[in-house]
């Protein structure tokens, strides 16, 4: 398998370098799919031209085009390659997908040079959007140089429609299928420029609606193969202790019983914790449960949620602390020393933990010679996953193997390759395959969290009404995590300061869906609330003033208003919130109905409005919003990681709690407003308003004021009684 | 280590397994059927739903031998071709994201419709909500479901 990998990598650099058409056969040149599975390929042994780095035709007129990105719920394994289908004029139905090689020279997004196969921060459509319409419409471009040959007809009198080229003149036309069963392979290839793209009122399958997403069947019969799934001859499992308290060092006490245990193949013992192989699962868990292991020390030990807020706050007050700056214009504080009414409150977000439903794993096989593996995982930097086993295997990356697989959810924690590293490690002690596995237990406790903060807010408000002064200090641990979200760009705050103030806590942090845009917007829209309440303005009329210059944000917030039928009051016993928020070039307004019963906030209604640009999927956008808003509304009202001693409390979904089927609406509206933009993230853009328009629709119904996700039962009873 | 004999998705099977070995592991490192999920190991999130005769089980929590002599039904057992109502209906609905508890959410859904062909949504609610779905998909689970029920009425 290793072999026919190389060999197709060196094909298609050589197809890169001659930017040619050529001769593949199915068989040789297939590349790991999706679902994984070699046995398929080997059957079909038919002639297909790889009509670029991008696309296969075959000659019964199947095409098959290349997915560069990781598959973890988003869909942009579907909308990627619709993006070039459109342009090359494929009929959807011919079309399959596989994953791309990873090869980041080939299939990477970003600036020549500097090109990269990762998928985080809602970027695959938006940065694949111009290259893949460009490669789709070279594509049209072979076909139609073909079908000029085959038809005997000057190039300028044929037009092409679905997976065929047609010459109206003689009411003549040719599949895709039959010219790449005959074609011949062009000397030099043919470039496609801006101009030979479609104009996009001409669009079939960017922005349909019917397109359904390829991944979804295989995702309703337990045939979708995540890499827990992959099992290998000889197969072993491995397990980890890992440290309960970030940083701290393992000493086994008791290896030689472990190592006689039943089941037990190895004992490797690791900087992070000690790793045990056994001849199955539970086999590899009783051994990891016998584990006695001294722990020394630990960067986190002295971090405690109790009190960190405290520590925070008084970071935040500290005026002998300059923290960086991340946005300011004009003079903030003296506007504000200067403000006709003066507002301010401190609001507050809990660590917060993936809980991706896949806990982590990956499995490594390597050769027994040591010179060269194969990597079966789920990741979204599956280049860095090579590289990091490669480093640990101590052997060239093009000696490893990389397979990816369906993500059993990423939000963040699958760009990191520590999983895979921690599979190199066993399968390096072995002669064997490895399936190294994360507990949940060790996915939560081992967790790298999106950082709890502490972000205070300060307004000036001038005899008009108008906001003066805006100061924004967010306080924790993380650095950029925590701010990815702060500045208002679509506010007019002609004197700000936004800026951070560092307190090093040792845990372990990483991006969690949209960064710090969900903490980071629950802040400003909620204290943009309070200043329009305490001024006597509505909320929405209040953001139209602020937003009275950027029309593309004003038209998403009319909307959702518009859509909550916002002037018009709820029924009794409920209130409206609404709030806006911007992420990954998406524009994002929306507004909650809610009641509160006994401490328990109930959402019933979310109507949100969308400017993400042109859409590919719009079935999907729709789709991601809703989880998005969901997950959201989860993170708001429950997700909390508690740390005593630097030391996880929460060991599973007992304890830390997500959103349920019970939480969900009775509705959920969503409008994308209709746009020839380039086309923005959808991945994150509906999940931060909802902090903020829960709490302002709380306190549009109580009048308190809740500052501090999550609003769990007990922090919104305390409120209401105070 | 014992051998236990059941009924899985139609065909007897015997394996050889200590009789506290849970029946997830059994299911899918042993017999390959890998559409049941492992997600949390205590029965909290409804991954590895399976049919121990008819009964939606959390298998994650159930030791093999308990369904020594039993039927059990995966993913992979609940339709022949993938086109149970349901599964029809995730389809139509385009329900899956991640999609790695959908096998779960599908398992625990044939339940309720086998009892009840056209559930309300809040028992459809109180049914399913031990299953998570970390990508928040409830809306067009609830969605589906209804559409299922609703495409069975004669």
């Amino acid at each position: 398998m290793t072999e026919k990998n190389e060999t197709g990598i060196s094909r298609r650099g050589f197809l890169k370098a001659a930017g040619g058409v050529t001769f593949a056969v199915a068989a040789y040149a297939l590349l790991p799919k999706l679902p994984f599975g070699g046995e398929a390929e080997a059957s079909g042994e038919f002639v297909e031209k790889e009509i670029n780095a991008w696309v296969r035709i075959a000659a019964d007129g199947k095409i098959t085009i290349y997915n560069p990105a990781a598959e973890m719920g988003q869909g942009s394994m579907t909308a990627l390659p619709i993006i070039l289908a459109e342009e090359m004029d494929a009929d959807w139905y011919d079309v399959r997908i596989e994953n791309s090689p990873i090869e980041p020279d080939i299939y990477g997004s970003g600036s020549p040079g500097r090109l990269a196969m990762i998928t985080v921060g809602s970027r695959s459509v938006r940065t694949y959007y111009d290259s893949l319409r460009l490669a789709g419409a070279s594509v049209r471009k072979a076909m139609l140089d073909a079908g000029a040959k085959k038809l005997g007809v000057p190039v300028s009198e044929l037009t092409t429609g679905p997976s065929v080229v047609i010459h109206k003149k003689s009411d003549n036309r040719v599949s895709y299928g039959e010219l790449a069963g005959s074609m011949e392979i062009p000397a030099s290839p043919p470039k496609a420029t801006l101009a030979d793209l479609k104009d996009p009122k001409d669009f079939r399958l960017i922005g349909n609606q019917r397109v359904p997403r390829s991944d979804i069947p295989a995702k309703t019969d337990g045939s979708a193969m995540y890499s827990i799934d992959v099992r290998l001859p000889g197969m072993a499992y491995g397990m980890i202790s890992h440290s309960p308290v970030n940083g701290a060092k393992p000493s086994l006490k008791n290896a030689a019983s472990i190592r006689s245990m039943k089941g037990v193949l190895g004992v490797v013992e690791l900087d992070q914790g000690v790793g045990v192989i056994a001849e199955s699962v539970e086999e590899a868990l009783a051994a990891k449960n016998a584990l006695d292991i001294a722990w020394a020390g630990g960067e986190a030990r002295g971090h405690n949620t109790g009190s960190m807020f405290d520590e925070y706050a008084a970071a935040a007050s500290d005026a002998s602390r300059s923290g960086s700056s991340l946005d300011s214009a004009g003079d903030a504080a003296g506007a504000l020393s200067r403000a006709e009414k003066k507002y301010s409150a401190d609001y507050l977000n809990d660590h917060a933990y993936h809980a991706q439903m896949e806990p982590l794993n990956a499995v490594v096989s390597v050769a027994s010679d040591g010179k060269s593996a194969e990597v079966w995982a789920g990741s979204q930097a599956p280049d860095g996953a090579r590289s990091a086993a490669a480093r640990v295997l101590g052997i060239d990356r093009s000696k490893v193997k990389y397979n990816q697989m369906y993500l059993g959810g990423g939000f963040g924690r699958r760009s990191n390759s520590d999983y895979v590293e921690e599979a190199a490690a066993l399968a390096k002690t072995i002669n064997r395959p490895v399936k190294m596995m994360w507990t949940r237990e060790d996915d939560i406790t081992f967790g790298q969290f999106r950082p709890g903060s502490l972000q205070r807010m300060e307004a000036g408000v001038d005899s008009k009404g108008n906001i003066a002064a805006w100061r924004y200090t967010i306080v924790g641990t993380g650095g950029g995590l925590l701010t990815s979200g702060a500045e208002s760009q679509f506010y007019d705050l002609p004197n700000r300061l936004v800026e951070r103030r560092d307190v090093e806590a040792g845990i372990r942090t990483k991006h969690w869906r949209a960064v710090g845009h969900g903490a980071n917007k629950f802040a400003i829209e909620a204290f943009i609330d309070e200043i329009a309440h305490g001024e006597g303005v509505d909320p929405y009329e209040f953001r139209r003033r602020l937003m009275a210059k950027q029309p593309r944000a004003l038209k998403v917030l009319d909307t959702a208003a518009e859509m909550a039928d916002w002037s018009k009051p709820s029924p009794k016993g409920r209130a409206k919130g609404i709030a806006f928020a911007e992420r990954s070039g998406s524009l994002c307004a929306g507004v909650c109905e809610v009641s509160v019963a006994d401490g328990r906030i109930r959402v019933h209604k979310i109507w949100c409005a969308l400017d993400s640009g042109q859409v590919i999927q719009p079935d999907n956008v729709i789709a991601q919003s809703e989880g998005n808003m969901l997950m959201g509304l989860g993170n708001v009202l429950y997700e909390s990681v508690t740390i005593r001693s630097g030391k996880v409390v929460e060991t599973n979904f007992d304890g830390y709690n997500i959103a349920r089927i019970e939480d969900t609406p009775d509705l959920i509206e969503i409008k994308i407003i209709p746009s020839n933009e380039p086309p923005a993230g959808v991945g994150e853009a509906a999940l931060p308003f909802i902090g903020g328009a829960v709490s302002n629709a709380v306190f549009a119904l109580t009048g308190k004021r809740l500052r501090h996700i999550p609003f769990t039962r007990e922090k919104v009873l305390k409120e209401l009684s105070g | 280590m014992e051998d236990i004999s059941f009924n899985v998705n139609g065909k007897r099977t015997s394996v050889s397994a200590e009789p506290s070995t849970p029946l997830l592991w059994v299911i899918r490192e042993k017999l390959g059927l890998t559409g049941t999920k492992y997600g949390c190991g205590i029965a909290a999130c409804g991954a590895c739903t399976v049919h121990v005769d008819g009964i939606a089980t959390r298998s994650c929590v159930t030791p093999v031998s308990d369904v020594s002599g039993k039927k059990v039904t995966t993913i992979e057992g609940l339709s022949e071709n993938g086109d149970h109502p349901l599964q029809k209906a995730w389809v139509q609905e385009q329900v899956p994201q991640c999609g790695y508890c959908q096998s779960g959410q599908i398992m625990q859904a044939a339940e309720l419709l086998a009892k009840k062909g056209n559930p309300t949504r809040q028992e459809i609610v109180e049914h399913m909500n031990g299953v998570l779905c970390r990508c928040a998909t409830y809306y067009r689970i609830i969605k589906a479901i209804e559409s299922a029920a609703t495409g069975r009425k004669p």
